[in-house]
């Protein structure tokens, strides 16, 4: 991205009265990118989404939208469109009415405006239904035509608010495909919200994870789950153990950081591998589950290793989760491996070695 | 064992949900059927009766209508009562709806049930007073008169502020007013925001989200507003008779004077079932058209929308030649049994073909 970003969020901040929803927001959203707002309940996603769309006034800071300053442009002048976590079908309208339903301003013959709401139903797969009424849909089916309601305007800015939390999972696994498809297909910049940390991973090109109003860690989804900003950031996003650690008293050397770990000894890290200044004292190393590799093959060589007790066994079918207690670590930790043809499960309270890699562990400082 | 079993079966039939609700609807249902029915029923047999005197004729006959529906006098008194309840409905509605709005739009959550609290304040005096003190306000030496002459705006009183039918539409839009505003007031209550919010979303002003999407919600609430203030105002009979003079007079003052003053019962009765029928008749018309109109409405636009919004005009203007040239031509009674029969038979192929759609029409 070399120009300027489509959409530019300086300094935001909002109250609602004493309440400080948004306390300085900062981010810039490029073309044709899929940006989430991931974060927990309440911490202000639907507010900044609004903010976007024209719906809450700012109380400081600017947003600017391909350049131009949206400081006081009502949301009917805004070149974006939003699909409403309710979806917002009007209920009087027929489905193709609702898909039709803003090309009332448009210059086009009423052929013309036929023919593309044909063509925005079938792009969402409703190509059959633009004659039902719209309270006679189901969930996803509504989903869909607040989709294509919003796209046939060709918006630059597509704002959804938990577009998928309504629908059960098997539809809404599908529909996460289907939208990040037709987001490549159409090149509108989206930006969804959303609380669920794996459909943000699914689907976006960078993610801000909100906490209170303020933006926590704003990266692709990949470094945020390798190198988490925070402990709270980690905690969010996945699953991460957390174990105790001590950074040594020569602190940070050009060698790296000299940390004992509980449960996994010392070990080297690089300073890249902790968020903020590393101080010598009592800290934290997180671990992601998938990083502590069960040796079922005790002989199996291994660079750095770690032994522990099984205390609990979860399985998923294609996964196991074993909690496991690590020698010298005061609580357990989770630990994932694929089952494998031939790979047996194993026992509780069974002694098992683990390999992992430094390269692996975040540091909190 | 065996003759227990049809209370099991009643007990039963009373559990299941439709028997609970005949249950809980059946005091209502037998208060209604003793104090509704049975009365309209009497009335309707008198209809055809005559009065000879002091007795009553009880033969059947069709003389009572054919007085009724010749005499210009009964039909200027109908035709009246129509005219003024519409009045008294289009101005009570339109009045209504910016209040109720309000209420809906712009008062705080939490005070919106203070609002409505002092809506039906005029509910607390009797109907009667509230006449009253129209009669008072729009008095010949009354405070409306007595303010514009005090400003200079006239020299002399109007007389025409009391005593005809203005006085009756303004005393009636007053005293409905909280029954059409509650009903509006329902209905959009009921309109979900982000529906407003995605109108906006989607391009349109302030303006055209009321017109394309706050009006046609609104709309159920509307039409219950309508027929809540029409039907009763059709049939006033104290109002016009305390402001209405002579130029006011209604068909429910008929009634009363063909049954107390004059001793007329069986043309009273005539009167008031003929009364019925045409209100009944007009309303139907009137939702089997919006709802038509609505449903077309929807499926068509440009020129052929024009087109079907100038069809009842049309059908009014047939209405109206039938009705005044019909008699002479067919015969009174068969004209209007036709018209009736013409009304009846489309509203009802319309009521029962057309969807319903979202409209509570
Ligand atoms: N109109 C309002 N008046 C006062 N406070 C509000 C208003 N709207 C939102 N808030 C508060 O602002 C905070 C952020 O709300 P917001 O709706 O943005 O949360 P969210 O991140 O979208 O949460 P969720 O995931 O539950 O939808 C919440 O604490 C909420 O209570
Ligand atoms: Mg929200």
């Amino acid at each position: 991205m070399t120009d300027a970003p489509l959409i530019e969020i300086e300094g935001v901040e909002k109250y609602y009265g004493d309440y400080h929803a948004l306390r300085g927001i900062t981010a810039g959203i490029g073309a044709g990118e899929f940006f989430s707002l991931l974060g927990p309940s309440g911490c202000g996603k639907t507010t900044l989404l609004r903010a976007i769309a024209g719906f809450e006034d700012i109380s400081a800071g600017r947003i600017l939208i391909a350049g131009r300053n949206m400081d006081g442009v009502p949301p009917n002048r805004r070149p974006t469109n939003l699909v409403f976590q309710s979806y917002a079908i009007f209920p009087h309208l027929s489905v193709a009415e609702n898909v039709g339903f803003g090309l009332r301003r448009a210059e086009m013959s009423t052929a013309d405006k036929r023919r593309a709401v044909g063509e925005a139903l079938e792009m969402v797969g409703l190509g059959q239904y633009g004659g039902r009424a719209a309270h006679a849909l189901s969930g996803g089916q509504r989903q869909r035509v607040a989709l294509a309601r919003a796209l046939i305007l060709k918006p630059k800015v597509l704002l959804l608010d938990e577009p998928l939390s309504a629908l059960d999972k098997k539809m809404r696994e599908q529909m996460q495909v289907e939208l990040r498809r037709l987001q490549r297909q159409v090149g509108i910049t989206f930006v969804l919200v959303t609380h669920d940390q794996e459909e943000a991973l699914i689907m976006s090109d960078r993610i801000a994870v909100m906490f209170e109003g303020e933006i926590a860690q704003l990266d692709a989804p990949e470094a945020l789950y390798r190198r988490p900003a925070s402990r709270k950031v980690g905690e969010f996003i996945g699953m991460m153990n957390f174990l105790p650690a001590q950074v040594g008293v020569s602190g940070v050397t050009q060698g790296g950081i000299a940390v004992e770990v509980a449960g996994l000894g010392p070990t080297v890290l690089q300073s890249a591998q902790c968020p903020g200044a590393a101080r010598p004292g009592a800290a934290e190393v997180g671990v992601r589950p998938e990083s502590l590799t069960v040796l079922f093959d005790e002989g199996t060589p291994a660079a750095h290793r770690a032994t522990g007790r099984v205390d609990e066994i979860t399985y998923y079918g294609d996964m196991t989760y074993y909690e496991i207690t690590l020698e010298g670590a005061p609580k357990s930790v989770q630990v994932s491996a694929r089952n494998m043809p031939g790979r047996r499960l194993l026992d509780r309270g069974e002694t098992v070695a683990l390999a992992w890699d430094p390269s692996s562990l975040v540091l909190f400082c | 064992m065996g003759d227990r079993r049809p209370v099991n079966a009643l007990s039963k039939a009373l559990r299941s949900d439709a028997g609970r609700g005949l249950t809980l609807v059946s005091p209502a249902l037998i208060y209604a059927l003793l104090l509704l029915a049975a009365p309209l029923a009497v009335i309707v047999l008198f209809s055809f009766w005559t009065q000879n005197f002091l007795t009553i004729e009880r033969v059947f006959t069709l003389d009572n209508y054919r007085t009724a529906l010749t005499d210009p006098l009964y039909a200027t008194l109908m035709q009246r009562s129509i005219s003024i309840a519409g009045m008294v409905t289009a101005v009570t509605v339109i009045l209504a709806f910016p209040v109720a709005y309000y209420i809906s739009f712009y008062v705080r959550p939490e005070r919106k049930s203070l609002w409505l609290f002092l809506i039906t304040i005029p509910f607390w005096t009797s109907y009667l007073i509230r006449v009253f003190l129209w009669r008072v306000i729009l008095a010949f030496d009354g405070p409306v008169n007595g303010t514009l002459m005090g400003f200079g705006v006239i020299d002399q009183p109007l007389p025409w502020l009391l005593y005809n039918a203005t006085a009756v539409v303004i005393t009636l839009a007053h005293a409905f007013a909280p029954f059409a505003i509650l009903p509006i007031f329902v209905a959009l209550e009921k309109i979900d925001r982000a529906l407003l919010e995605a109108s906006r979303d989607l391009g349109e002003s302030p303006a055209m989200t009321f017109l394309r999407v706050t009006l046609p919600l609104a709309m159920p609430g509307v039409l219950a507003a309508v027929l809540i203030v029409f039907i009763p105002t059709v049939g006033d009979y104290v109002t016009p008779r305390l402001v209405g003079g002579s130029g006011g007079t209604m068909i429910a003052n008929m009634i009363y004077a063909q049954i107390f003053d004059l001793n007329d019962r069986p043309m009273g009765a005539t009167l008031a079932v003929l009364a019925m029928t045409i209100v009944a008749l007009t309303l139907i018309w009137a939702i089997s058209r919006v709802r038509l109109w609505l449903w077309l409405g929807g499926r068509i636009s440009g020129r052929a929308r024009l087109l079907v919004l100038a069809a009842p005009v049309a059908e009014i203007a047939l209405i109206g030649w039938v009705i005044g040239q019909g008699p002479a031509i067919f015969g009174l009674i068969p004209a209007l049994l036709a018209l009736a029969g013409a009304v009846l038979v489309s509203s009802a192929a319309i009521l029962f073909s057309v969807p319903r759609g979202r409209f509570a029409v």
